[in-house]
Protein backbone atom coordinates (compact mmCIF):
# COMPACT_ATOMS: atom_id res chain seq x y z
CA UNK A 1 0.00 0.00 0.00
CA UNK A 2 2.74 2.26 1.23
CA UNK A 3 4.86 1.75 -1.94
CA UNK A 4 1.84 2.18 -4.54
CA UNK A 5 1.47 5.54 -2.90
CA UNK A 6 4.95 6.36 -3.56
CA UNK A 7 4.73 6.00 -7.24
CA UNK A 8 1.40 6.99 -7.76
CA UNK A 9 0.36 10.92 -8.65
CA UNK A 10 -1.55 11.95 -5.28
CA UNK A 11 -5.22 11.93 -6.29
CA UNK A 12 -5.86 15.44 -6.47
CA UNK A 13 -3.16 15.47 -9.44
CA UNK A 14 -4.98 12.09 -10.90
CA UNK A 15 -8.02 14.45 -11.20
CA UNK A 16 -6.66 17.10 -12.77
CA UNK A 17 -4.56 15.23 -15.27
CA UNK A 18 -8.14 13.20 -16.12
CA UNK A 19 -9.86 16.84 -16.36
CA UNK A 20 -7.30 18.31 -18.27
CA UNK A 21 -6.93 15.38 -20.82
CA UNK A 22 -10.30 14.39 -21.50
CA UNK A 23 -11.13 17.89 -21.76
CA UNK A 24 -8.69 18.96 -24.42
CA UNK A 25 -10.00 15.76 -26.37
CA UNK A 26 -13.62 16.39 -25.90
CA UNK A 27 -12.93 19.95 -27.70
CA UNK A 28 -10.80 19.13 -30.37
CA UNK A 29 -11.95 15.78 -31.11
CA UNK A 30 -15.27 15.19 -29.46
CA UNK A 31 -17.28 18.32 -30.37
CA UNK A 32 -15.87 18.56 -33.80
CA UNK A 33 -17.45 14.87 -34.83
CA UNK A 34 -20.34 16.03 -33.08
CA UNK A 35 -20.64 19.29 -34.80
CA UNK A 36 -20.27 17.47 -38.19
CA UNK A 37 -23.56 15.05 -38.22
CA UNK A 38 -25.10 17.71 -36.32
CA UNK A 39 -24.81 20.22 -38.78
CA UNK A 40 -25.97 17.87 -41.63
CA UNK A 41 -29.15 16.91 -39.83
CA UNK A 42 -29.55 20.43 -38.66
CA UNK A 43 -32.82 20.77 -41.10
CA UNK A 44 -34.25 16.90 -40.62
CA UNK A 45 -33.65 13.82 -42.58
CA UNK A 46 -35.18 14.91 -45.61
CA UNK A 47 -32.99 17.56 -46.67
CA UNK A 48 -29.89 15.50 -45.75
CA UNK A 49 -31.25 12.46 -48.02
CA UNK A 50 -32.10 15.09 -50.52
CA UNK A 51 -28.86 17.35 -50.41
CA UNK A 52 -26.77 13.52 -50.73
CA UNK A 53 -29.22 12.81 -53.74
CA UNK A 54 -27.65 15.87 -55.56
CA UNK A 55 -26.27 14.44 -59.08
CA UNK A 56 -23.24 16.54 -58.95
CA UNK A 57 -23.06 14.95 -54.72
CA UNK A 58 -23.67 11.51 -56.43
CA UNK A 59 -21.30 11.72 -58.82
CA UNK A 60 -18.13 12.97 -56.59
CA UNK A 61 -19.24 9.97 -54.17
CA UNK A 62 -18.34 7.67 -57.39
CA UNK A 63 -15.29 9.49 -58.78
CA UNK A 64 -14.01 9.41 -54.97
CA UNK A 65 -14.00 5.40 -54.93
CA UNK A 66 -13.10 5.30 -58.55
CA UNK A 67 -9.81 6.81 -57.39
CA UNK A 68 -9.39 4.89 -54.68
CA UNK A 69 -10.11 1.29 -56.09
CA UNK A 70 -7.42 2.92 -59.32
CA UNK A 71 -5.08 3.42 -56.67
CA UNK A 72 -4.89 0.74 -53.94
CA UNK A 73 -3.76 -2.05 -56.00
CA UNK A 74 -0.45 -0.14 -57.40
CA UNK A 75 -0.12 0.60 -53.84
CA UNK A 76 -0.29 -3.08 -52.31
CA UNK A 77 2.15 -4.17 -55.11
CA UNK A 78 4.40 -1.54 -54.14
CA UNK A 79 4.04 -2.48 -50.30
CA UNK A 80 4.70 -5.92 -50.82
CA UNK A 81 7.58 -5.74 -53.10
CA UNK A 82 9.35 -3.12 -51.39
CA UNK A 83 8.77 -4.70 -48.14
CA UNK A 84 9.83 -8.38 -49.56
CA UNK A 85 13.09 -6.88 -50.29
CA UNK A 86 13.54 -4.71 -47.22
CA UNK A 87 13.02 -7.98 -44.59
CA UNK A 88 13.95 -10.57 -46.42
CA UNK A 89 17.53 -9.53 -48.17
CA UNK A 90 20.44 -7.70 -46.54
CA UNK A 91 22.14 -5.44 -48.90
CA UNK A 92 23.56 -1.73 -48.94
CA UNK A 93 21.66 1.36 -48.90
CA UNK A 94 18.60 0.05 -46.83
CA UNK A 95 17.78 2.85 -44.55
CA UNK A 96 18.24 5.01 -47.43
CA UNK A 97 15.67 3.43 -49.42
CA UNK A 98 13.33 3.06 -45.86
CA UNK A 99 13.58 6.98 -45.62
CA UNK A 100 13.23 7.85 -49.11
CA UNK A 101 10.05 5.65 -48.63
CA UNK A 102 8.75 7.81 -46.09
CA UNK A 103 9.31 11.08 -48.19
CA UNK A 104 6.25 11.82 -49.35
CA UNK A 105 4.63 12.12 -45.17
CA UNK A 106 7.38 15.25 -45.59
CA UNK A 107 6.11 16.71 -48.91
CA UNK A 108 2.88 19.40 -48.11
CA UNK A 109 0.08 18.33 -50.15
CA UNK A 110 -0.02 21.23 -52.01
CA UNK A 111 3.42 20.76 -53.45
CA UNK A 112 3.01 17.41 -54.21
CA UNK A 113 0.43 18.31 -56.52
CA UNK A 114 2.57 21.42 -58.11
CA UNK A 115 5.48 18.60 -59.03
CA UNK A 116 2.76 17.09 -61.63
CA UNK A 117 1.85 20.09 -63.32
CA UNK A 118 5.30 20.98 -63.55
CA UNK A 119 5.52 17.82 -65.45
CA UNK A 120 1.86 16.95 -67.19
CA UNK A 121 0.70 20.80 -67.30
CA UNK A 122 0.36 22.70 -70.82
CA UNK A 123 3.49 24.86 -69.91
CA UNK A 124 5.43 21.40 -68.59
CA UNK A 125 8.00 18.76 -69.16
CA UNK A 126 5.40 16.58 -71.30
CA UNK A 127 2.62 19.17 -71.38
CA UNK A 128 3.56 19.76 -75.47
CA UNK A 129 3.61 15.80 -75.61
CA UNK A 130 0.46 15.23 -74.35
CA UNK A 131 -1.12 18.18 -76.53
CA UNK A 132 0.09 17.11 -79.68
CA UNK A 133 -1.60 13.48 -78.57
CA UNK A 134 -4.18 14.70 -77.39
CA UNK A 135 -4.04 13.70 -73.32
CA UNK A 136 -5.32 15.13 -70.47
CA UNK A 137 -3.40 14.32 -67.61
CA UNK A 138 -3.62 17.42 -65.44
CA UNK A 139 -7.41 19.10 -64.63
CA UNK A 140 -8.40 15.78 -65.11
CA UNK A 141 -8.94 12.39 -63.96
CA UNK A 142 -5.54 10.89 -64.42
CA UNK A 143 -3.96 13.45 -62.94
CA UNK A 144 -5.91 13.14 -59.69
CA UNK A 145 -4.83 9.82 -59.40
CA UNK A 146 -1.15 10.53 -60.16
CA UNK A 147 -1.45 12.81 -57.33
CA UNK A 148 -3.45 9.94 -55.16
CA UNK A 149 -0.74 7.48 -55.77
CA UNK A 150 2.22 10.20 -54.29
CA UNK A 151 0.03 10.92 -51.49
CA UNK A 152 -0.58 7.36 -50.58
CA UNK A 153 2.18 5.92 -51.42
CA UNK A 154 3.97 5.06 -48.06
CA UNK A 155 1.34 3.15 -46.48
CA UNK A 156 1.53 -0.17 -47.45
CA UNK A 157 4.74 -0.61 -47.27
CA UNK A 158 5.76 1.10 -44.03
CA UNK A 159 3.07 -1.47 -42.34
CA UNK A 160 4.65 -4.45 -43.78
CA UNK A 161 8.28 -3.66 -43.44
CA UNK A 162 8.60 -3.79 -39.69
CA UNK A 163 5.90 -7.12 -39.43
CA UNK A 164 7.88 -8.94 -42.19
CA UNK A 165 11.31 -8.06 -40.40
CA UNK A 166 10.21 -9.65 -36.85
CA UNK A 167 8.87 -12.22 -38.82
CA UNK A 168 12.02 -13.34 -40.15
CA UNK A 169 12.43 -15.73 -43.11
CA UNK A 170 12.61 -18.98 -41.63
CA UNK A 171 9.06 -20.13 -42.32
CA UNK A 172 9.63 -18.76 -46.25
CA UNK A 173 13.12 -20.67 -46.21
CA UNK A 174 11.67 -23.59 -45.11
CA UNK A 175 8.57 -23.83 -47.64
CA UNK A 176 11.48 -23.50 -50.46
CA UNK A 177 13.87 -25.84 -48.98
CA UNK A 178 10.89 -28.17 -49.27
CA UNK A 179 10.43 -27.46 -52.89
CA UNK A 180 8.04 -24.74 -52.80
CA UNK A 181 8.16 -22.62 -56.12
CA UNK A 182 8.26 -18.67 -55.12
CA UNK A 183 4.88 -18.29 -56.44
CA UNK A 184 3.61 -21.50 -54.02
CA UNK A 185 5.96 -20.17 -50.95
CA UNK A 186 4.54 -16.49 -51.58
CA UNK A 187 0.38 -17.42 -51.87
CA UNK A 188 1.21 -20.29 -48.95
CA UNK A 189 2.92 -18.88 -46.46
CA UNK A 190 3.91 -15.23 -47.22
CA UNK A 191 0.83 -14.10 -47.50
CA UNK A 192 -0.77 -15.94 -44.69
CA UNK A 193 1.46 -14.27 -42.63
CA UNK A 194 1.14 -10.85 -43.61
CA UNK A 195 -2.54 -10.65 -44.63
CA UNK A 196 -3.18 -8.64 -41.34
CA UNK A 197 -0.43 -6.24 -41.72
CA UNK A 198 -1.36 -5.75 -45.48
CA UNK A 199 -4.93 -5.26 -44.47
CA UNK A 200 -3.92 -2.27 -41.59
CA UNK A 201 -2.01 -0.44 -44.93
CA UNK A 202 -4.72 -0.76 -47.15
CA UNK A 203 -7.22 0.49 -44.73
CA UNK A 204 -4.79 3.58 -43.74
CA UNK A 205 -4.18 3.76 -47.63
CA UNK A 206 -7.72 3.91 -48.41
CA UNK A 207 -9.20 6.50 -46.15
CA UNK A 208 -6.10 8.95 -47.01
CA UNK A 209 -6.84 8.10 -50.88
CA UNK A 210 -10.39 8.92 -50.69
CA UNK A 211 -10.00 12.18 -47.97
CA UNK A 212 -7.15 13.73 -49.56
CA UNK A 213 -7.88 17.55 -50.52
CA UNK A 214 -4.45 19.50 -50.89
CA UNK A 215 -2.86 17.40 -53.29
CA UNK A 216 -6.00 16.50 -55.62
CA UNK A 217 -7.05 19.96 -55.43
CA UNK A 218 -4.29 21.21 -56.77
CA UNK A 219 -4.21 19.33 -59.66
CA UNK A 220 -7.76 19.24 -60.54
CA UNK A 221 -9.97 22.15 -62.06
CA UNK A 222 -12.65 21.97 -60.20
CA UNK A 223 -14.71 21.10 -62.72
CA UNK A 224 -18.19 20.14 -61.70
CA UNK A 225 -19.09 16.61 -62.13
CA UNK A 226 -16.35 15.88 -63.97
CA UNK A 227 -13.04 16.36 -61.72
CA UNK A 228 -14.49 16.97 -58.12
CA UNK A 229 -14.10 14.49 -55.63
CA UNK A 230 -16.12 14.11 -52.17
CA UNK A 231 -13.14 16.65 -50.29
CA UNK A 232 -13.46 18.96 -53.35
CA UNK A 233 -16.99 19.30 -53.33
CA UNK A 234 -17.35 19.57 -49.83
CA UNK A 235 -15.47 23.05 -50.51
CA UNK A 236 -17.21 24.02 -52.97
CA UNK A 237 -20.83 23.73 -51.15
CA UNK A 238 -19.24 24.92 -48.28
CA UNK A 239 -18.09 28.56 -50.36
CA UNK A 240 -21.61 28.74 -52.07
CA UNK A 241 -23.27 28.92 -48.21
CA UNK A 242 -24.84 25.42 -49.09
CA UNK A 243 -24.23 24.48 -45.05
CA UNK A 244 -26.53 21.24 -44.97
CA UNK A 245 -24.74 20.34 -48.43
CA UNK A 246 -21.11 20.53 -47.70
CA UNK A 247 -22.01 18.94 -44.40
CA UNK A 248 -24.25 16.29 -45.77
CA UNK A 249 -21.62 15.33 -47.88
CA UNK A 250 -18.83 15.91 -45.08
CA UNK A 251 -20.85 13.22 -42.83
CA UNK A 252 -20.27 10.53 -45.49
CA UNK A 253 -16.52 11.61 -45.41
CA UNK A 254 -16.64 11.30 -41.27
CA UNK A 255 -18.67 8.28 -41.46
CA UNK A 256 -15.53 6.52 -43.87
CA UNK A 257 -13.26 7.87 -41.21
CA UNK A 258 -15.15 6.34 -38.07
CA UNK A 259 -15.75 3.19 -40.35
CA UNK A 260 -12.00 3.18 -40.56
CA UNK A 261 -11.19 3.64 -37.09
CA UNK A 262 -12.83 1.16 -36.06
CA UNK A 263 -11.46 -1.35 -38.82
CA UNK A 264 -7.86 -0.18 -37.64
CA UNK A 265 -8.76 -1.17 -33.82
CA UNK A 266 -10.42 -4.31 -35.22
CA UNK A 267 -6.93 -5.27 -37.42
CA UNK A 268 -5.23 -4.14 -34.60
CA UNK A 269 -6.76 -6.46 -31.79
CA UNK A 270 -6.30 -9.24 -34.50
CA UNK A 271 -2.69 -9.04 -35.01
CA UNK A 272 -1.88 -8.77 -31.37
CA UNK A 273 -3.83 -12.23 -30.75
CA UNK A 274 -1.63 -13.78 -33.61
CA UNK A 275 1.55 -12.51 -32.09
CA UNK A 276 0.12 -13.85 -28.73
CA UNK A 277 -0.86 -16.90 -29.98
CA UNK A 278 2.74 -17.19 -31.87
CA UNK A 279 4.55 -16.53 -29.05
CA UNK A 280 3.13 -18.74 -26.39
CA UNK A 281 3.60 -21.33 -28.64
CA UNK A 282 7.73 -20.97 -29.19
CA UNK A 283 10.13 -21.85 -27.08
CA UNK A 284 11.11 -19.10 -24.83
CA UNK A 285 14.72 -18.28 -26.71
CA UNK A 286 12.68 -17.52 -29.39
CA UNK A 287 10.35 -14.74 -28.26
CA UNK A 288 13.30 -12.81 -26.64
CA UNK A 289 13.58 -9.94 -29.05
CA UNK B 1 23.99 -20.82 -41.57
CA UNK B 2 26.43 -18.52 -43.58
CA UNK B 3 25.02 -15.54 -44.88
CA UNK B 4 25.89 -15.46 -48.21
CA UNK B 5 23.78 -18.81 -48.96
CA UNK B 6 20.95 -17.35 -47.10
CA UNK B 7 20.42 -15.21 -49.40
CA UNK B 8 20.29 -16.88 -52.70
CA UNK B 9 18.01 -19.52 -50.56
CA UNK B 10 14.94 -16.89 -51.09
CA UNK B 11 13.71 -15.80 -54.59
CA UNK B 12 12.62 -12.73 -55.73
CA UNK B 13 15.06 -10.28 -54.39
CA UNK B 14 16.21 -8.71 -57.89
CA UNK B 15 12.41 -8.38 -59.21
CA UNK B 16 10.87 -7.03 -55.61
CA UNK B 17 14.16 -4.41 -54.97
CA UNK B 18 14.07 -3.49 -59.27
CA UNK B 19 10.76 -2.62 -59.14
CA UNK B 20 10.92 -0.73 -55.73
CA UNK B 21 13.62 1.38 -57.06
CA UNK B 22 11.82 1.99 -60.68
CA UNK B 23 8.09 2.99 -59.07
CA UNK B 24 9.82 5.28 -56.66
CA UNK B 25 12.16 6.80 -59.36
CA UNK B 26 9.40 7.57 -60.87
CA UNK B 27 6.22 8.34 -59.01
CA UNK B 28 8.78 10.11 -56.15
CA UNK B 29 12.55 11.04 -56.83
CA UNK B 30 11.85 11.90 -60.77
CA UNK B 31 8.80 14.28 -59.94
CA UNK B 32 10.81 15.51 -57.01
CA UNK B 33 14.00 16.31 -58.72
CA UNK B 34 12.47 17.47 -61.78
CA UNK B 35 10.86 20.50 -59.90
CA UNK B 36 14.08 21.58 -57.77
CA UNK B 37 15.19 21.16 -61.80
CA UNK B 38 12.94 23.80 -63.00
CA UNK B 39 14.11 26.65 -60.13
CA UNK B 40 17.87 26.03 -61.56
CA UNK B 41 16.37 27.88 -64.56
CA UNK B 42 15.29 31.02 -61.77
CA UNK B 43 19.42 31.08 -59.67
CA UNK B 44 19.51 31.54 -56.61
CA UNK B 45 19.27 34.97 -56.27
CA UNK B 46 15.52 35.01 -57.61
CA UNK B 47 14.54 32.29 -55.32
CA UNK B 48 15.70 34.57 -52.44
CA UNK B 49 14.16 37.28 -53.85
CA UNK B 50 10.76 35.34 -54.23
CA UNK B 51 11.18 33.91 -51.10
CA UNK B 52 11.95 36.98 -49.05
CA UNK B 53 9.13 39.37 -50.89
CA UNK B 54 6.52 40.97 -47.92
CA UNK B 55 3.87 38.67 -48.56
CA UNK B 56 5.88 35.70 -48.81
CA UNK B 57 7.89 36.47 -45.72
CA UNK B 58 4.88 37.12 -43.89
CA UNK B 59 3.07 33.89 -45.45
CA UNK B 60 6.10 31.86 -43.96
CA UNK B 61 6.07 34.17 -40.82
CA UNK B 62 2.36 33.10 -40.17
CA UNK B 63 3.21 29.09 -40.91
CA UNK B 64 5.75 28.69 -39.00
CA UNK B 65 4.49 30.65 -35.92
CA UNK B 66 1.09 28.86 -35.97
CA UNK B 67 2.76 25.69 -36.52
CA UNK B 68 5.35 26.37 -33.69
CA UNK B 69 2.61 27.20 -30.80
CA UNK B 70 0.23 23.98 -32.24
CA UNK B 71 3.04 21.85 -31.68
CA UNK B 72 3.30 22.91 -28.67
CA UNK B 73 -0.26 22.95 -27.30
CA UNK B 74 0.40 19.35 -28.68
CA UNK B 75 3.44 18.54 -26.29
CA UNK B 76 1.86 19.63 -23.62
CA UNK B 77 -1.63 17.79 -23.80
CA UNK B 78 -0.07 14.81 -26.12
CA UNK B 79 1.74 14.04 -22.44
CA UNK B 80 -1.10 13.94 -20.50
CA UNK B 81 -3.31 12.26 -22.68
CA UNK B 82 -0.76 9.37 -23.09
CA UNK B 83 -0.57 9.85 -19.71
CA UNK B 84 -3.72 9.09 -18.24
CA UNK B 85 -4.22 6.57 -21.71
CA UNK B 86 -1.50 4.15 -20.18
CA UNK B 87 -1.55 4.95 -16.37
CA UNK B 88 -4.84 5.49 -15.48
CA UNK B 89 -8.35 3.67 -15.72
CA UNK B 90 -11.82 5.35 -16.94
CA UNK B 91 -14.83 4.65 -18.37
CA UNK B 92 -14.66 4.29 -21.82
CA UNK B 93 -10.75 4.13 -22.50
CA UNK B 94 -10.64 2.36 -25.12
CA UNK B 95 -12.97 4.15 -27.19
CA UNK B 96 -11.28 7.42 -26.38
CA UNK B 97 -7.51 5.40 -27.10
CA UNK B 98 -9.04 4.52 -30.46
CA UNK B 99 -10.57 7.84 -31.02
CA UNK B 100 -7.29 10.11 -30.81
CA UNK B 101 -6.30 9.04 -34.50
CA UNK B 102 -9.52 10.61 -35.70
CA UNK B 103 -6.74 13.59 -37.30
CA UNK B 104 -5.67 11.32 -39.32
CA UNK B 105 -8.55 9.11 -40.63
CA UNK B 106 -11.24 12.73 -40.67
CA UNK B 107 -10.36 13.99 -44.27
CA UNK B 108 -8.82 17.85 -43.67
CA UNK B 109 -11.64 19.63 -45.51
CA UNK B 110 -14.15 18.07 -42.95
CA UNK B 111 -11.81 19.04 -40.41
CA UNK B 112 -11.63 22.49 -41.99
CA UNK B 113 -15.16 23.30 -42.01
CA UNK B 114 -16.50 21.64 -38.84
CA UNK B 115 -13.68 23.54 -37.03
CA UNK B 116 -14.66 26.93 -38.60
CA UNK B 117 -18.33 26.44 -37.66
CA UNK B 118 -17.65 25.47 -34.10
CA UNK B 119 -15.20 28.84 -33.74
CA UNK B 120 -17.06 31.23 -35.63
CA UNK B 121 -19.11 33.41 -33.96
CA UNK B 122 -21.97 32.15 -33.75
CA UNK B 123 -20.42 28.60 -33.39
CA UNK B 124 -20.71 26.37 -30.45
CA UNK B 125 -17.33 27.42 -28.80
CA UNK B 126 -16.99 30.99 -30.83
CA UNK B 127 -20.43 32.05 -29.03
CA UNK B 128 -18.87 31.82 -25.39
CA UNK B 129 -15.12 33.43 -26.84
CA UNK B 130 -17.17 36.16 -28.35
CA UNK B 131 -18.25 38.21 -25.36
CA UNK B 132 -14.69 37.99 -23.96
CA UNK B 133 -13.61 40.01 -27.33
CA UNK B 134 -11.73 36.63 -27.97
CA UNK B 135 -12.04 35.86 -32.17
CA UNK B 136 -10.55 32.59 -33.15
CA UNK B 137 -12.27 32.10 -37.01
CA UNK B 138 -11.32 34.42 -39.43
CA UNK B 139 -7.86 34.67 -37.52
CA UNK B 140 -4.15 33.39 -37.12
CA UNK B 141 -5.53 31.76 -33.87
CA UNK B 142 -8.40 29.70 -36.14
CA UNK B 143 -4.89 28.49 -38.25
CA UNK B 144 -3.68 27.23 -34.47
CA UNK B 145 -6.86 25.76 -33.60
CA UNK B 146 -6.88 23.52 -37.09
CA UNK B 147 -2.94 22.84 -36.91
CA UNK B 148 -3.19 21.26 -33.21
CA UNK B 149 -6.23 19.07 -34.51
CA UNK B 150 -4.14 18.02 -37.35
CA UNK B 151 -0.91 17.02 -34.90
CA UNK B 152 -2.93 15.93 -32.58
CA UNK B 153 -2.27 12.27 -32.41
CA UNK B 154 1.47 12.18 -32.99
CA UNK B 155 2.60 13.44 -29.50
CA UNK B 156 0.06 10.87 -27.82
CA UNK B 157 1.27 8.19 -30.31
CA UNK B 158 4.81 8.08 -30.06
CA UNK B 159 4.92 8.61 -26.00
CA UNK B 160 2.21 5.65 -25.09
CA UNK B 161 4.40 2.56 -25.94
CA UNK B 162 7.28 5.04 -24.20
CA UNK B 163 5.74 5.38 -21.40
CA UNK B 164 4.38 1.85 -21.29
CA UNK B 165 7.91 0.53 -21.54
CA UNK B 166 9.01 2.29 -18.40
CA UNK B 167 9.71 -0.42 -15.47
CA UNK B 168 7.76 -0.10 -12.50
CA UNK B 169 11.21 -0.99 -10.56
CA UNK B 170 12.90 2.21 -11.82
CA UNK B 171 10.12 4.35 -9.93
CA UNK B 172 9.89 1.86 -6.89
CA UNK B 173 13.80 2.33 -6.37
CA UNK B 174 13.43 6.37 -6.91
CA UNK B 175 10.62 6.12 -4.29
CA UNK B 176 12.41 3.82 -2.29
CA UNK B 177 15.02 6.17 -1.81
CA UNK B 178 12.80 9.28 -0.75
CA UNK B 179 12.42 11.35 -3.61
CA UNK B 180 8.72 12.79 -3.99
CA UNK B 181 6.27 12.00 -6.94
CA UNK B 182 7.34 14.96 -8.83
CA UNK B 183 10.81 14.17 -7.68
CA UNK B 184 10.57 11.25 -9.61
CA UNK B 185 8.22 12.42 -12.75
CA UNK B 186 10.88 15.06 -13.21
CA UNK B 187 14.33 13.24 -12.57
CA UNK B 188 13.59 9.89 -13.49
CA UNK B 189 10.27 9.31 -16.11
CA UNK B 190 10.93 12.73 -17.87
CA UNK B 191 14.45 12.13 -18.73
CA UNK B 192 13.36 8.78 -20.04
CA UNK B 193 10.30 9.90 -21.85
CA UNK B 194 12.12 13.23 -23.29
CA UNK B 195 13.49 12.30 -26.45
CA UNK B 196 10.09 10.73 -28.08
CA UNK B 197 8.31 13.72 -26.41
CA UNK B 198 10.60 16.08 -28.77
CA UNK B 199 10.24 13.66 -31.90
CA UNK B 200 6.56 13.52 -31.37
CA UNK B 201 6.27 17.44 -31.03
CA UNK B 202 8.71 17.56 -34.20
CA UNK B 203 6.92 15.18 -36.40
CA UNK B 204 3.34 17.61 -35.29
CA UNK B 205 5.39 20.77 -36.64
CA UNK B 206 6.28 18.92 -39.99
CA UNK B 207 2.90 17.87 -40.64
CA UNK B 208 1.26 21.53 -39.71
CA UNK B 209 3.87 23.25 -42.05
CA UNK B 210 2.90 21.62 -45.09
CA UNK B 211 -1.34 21.53 -44.04
CA UNK B 212 -3.45 22.97 -46.25
CA UNK B 213 -6.91 21.41 -46.04
CA UNK B 214 -8.10 22.05 -42.53
CA UNK B 215 -6.54 25.73 -42.10
CA UNK B 216 -7.72 27.35 -45.51
CA UNK B 217 -11.36 27.35 -44.59
CA UNK B 218 -10.74 28.79 -40.54
CA UNK B 219 -7.81 30.75 -41.48
CA UNK B 220 -9.74 34.12 -43.07
CA UNK B 221 -7.08 33.95 -45.56
CA UNK B 222 -6.38 37.84 -45.70
CA UNK B 223 -2.70 38.29 -47.30
CA UNK B 224 -0.09 39.59 -44.53
CA UNK B 225 -1.86 38.55 -41.29
CA UNK B 226 -3.86 35.05 -41.96
CA UNK B 227 -2.00 33.57 -45.06
CA UNK B 228 -0.09 30.23 -45.07
CA UNK B 229 2.49 29.41 -47.34
CA UNK B 230 0.79 26.33 -49.44
CA UNK B 231 -2.15 28.90 -49.98
CA UNK B 232 0.34 31.01 -51.36
CA UNK B 233 1.40 28.45 -53.56
CA UNK B 234 -1.73 28.12 -54.94
CA UNK B 235 -2.29 31.66 -55.44
CA UNK B 236 0.69 31.95 -57.33
CA UNK B 237 -0.47 29.13 -59.53
CA UNK B 238 -3.72 30.56 -60.38
CA UNK B 239 -2.03 33.37 -61.50
CA UNK B 240 -0.38 31.74 -64.08
CA UNK B 241 3.29 32.81 -61.85
CA UNK B 242 4.40 28.97 -61.91
CA UNK B 243 8.02 30.00 -61.68
CA UNK B 244 6.75 31.82 -58.37
CA UNK B 245 4.92 29.31 -56.75
CA UNK B 246 7.91 26.21 -57.87
CA UNK B 247 10.31 28.72 -55.66
CA UNK B 248 8.36 29.30 -52.68
CA UNK B 249 7.94 24.99 -53.05
CA UNK B 250 11.33 24.52 -53.37
CA UNK B 251 12.14 26.48 -49.86
CA UNK B 252 9.14 24.30 -48.56
CA UNK B 253 10.59 21.02 -49.48
CA UNK B 254 13.87 22.32 -48.72
CA UNK B 255 12.38 22.91 -45.15
CA UNK B 256 10.73 19.39 -45.23
CA UNK B 257 13.50 17.65 -45.71
CA UNK B 258 15.74 19.57 -42.85
CA UNK B 259 12.92 18.09 -40.72
CA UNK B 260 13.14 14.90 -42.31
CA UNK B 261 16.82 14.19 -41.32
CA UNK B 262 15.70 16.28 -37.72
CA UNK B 263 13.29 13.42 -37.00
CA UNK B 264 15.61 10.81 -37.92
CA UNK B 265 18.36 12.55 -36.06
CA UNK B 266 16.19 12.57 -32.82
CA UNK B 267 15.18 8.65 -33.39
CA UNK B 268 18.46 7.51 -33.60
CA UNK B 269 18.89 9.65 -29.89
CA UNK B 270 16.03 7.74 -29.05
CA UNK B 271 16.96 4.76 -29.65
CA UNK B 272 20.67 5.20 -28.23
CA UNK B 273 19.38 5.91 -24.80
CA UNK B 274 16.53 3.63 -24.77
CA UNK B 275 18.04 -0.08 -25.35
CA UNK B 276 19.25 0.43 -29.09
CA UNK B 277 16.07 -0.46 -30.41
CA UNK B 278 14.79 2.54 -33.24
CA UNK B 279 11.14 3.17 -32.36
CA UNK B 280 8.14 3.23 -35.06
CA UNK B 281 6.64 6.41 -35.65
CA UNK B 282 2.96 7.39 -35.88
CA UNK B 283 2.35 8.58 -39.91
CA UNK B 284 -0.81 9.98 -41.04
Amino acid sequence: MTSRAATQEPRWVRLLLLSLGLGFLFFFLGLPLLAVFTEAFAQGWPAYREALLEPETRSAILLTIAIAVAVLPFNILFGVAAAWAIAKFDFRGKSLLITLIDLPFAVSPVVAGLIFILLFGSNGTFGPWLQAHDLRVIFAVPGMIIATLFITFPFVARELIPLMQTQGKDEEEAAVSLGASGWQMFWRVTLPNIKWGLLYGVILANARAMGEFGAVSVVSGHIRGETNTLPLHVEILYNEYNQIGAFAAASVLALLALVTLVAKTVVEWRMRRETEMLTATLPPEKTAS
Amino acid sequence: MAKAANQRVLPGFGLSLGYTLVYLSILILLPLGGMVLKTSSLGLGQIIDIATGDRALAAFRVTFGASAIAALINAVFGLIVAWILVRYSFPGKRLIDALVDLPFALPTAVAGITLATLYAGNGWVGRWLEPFGIKVAYTPWGIVVALTFIGLPFVVRTLQPVIEDIEPEVEEAAASLGASRWQTFSRVIFPAIGPALLTGATLAFSRAVGEYGSVIFIAGNMPLISEITPLLIISKLEQYDVLGATALAVVMLAISFVLLLAINALQWWAANRHRGEIQELPRP
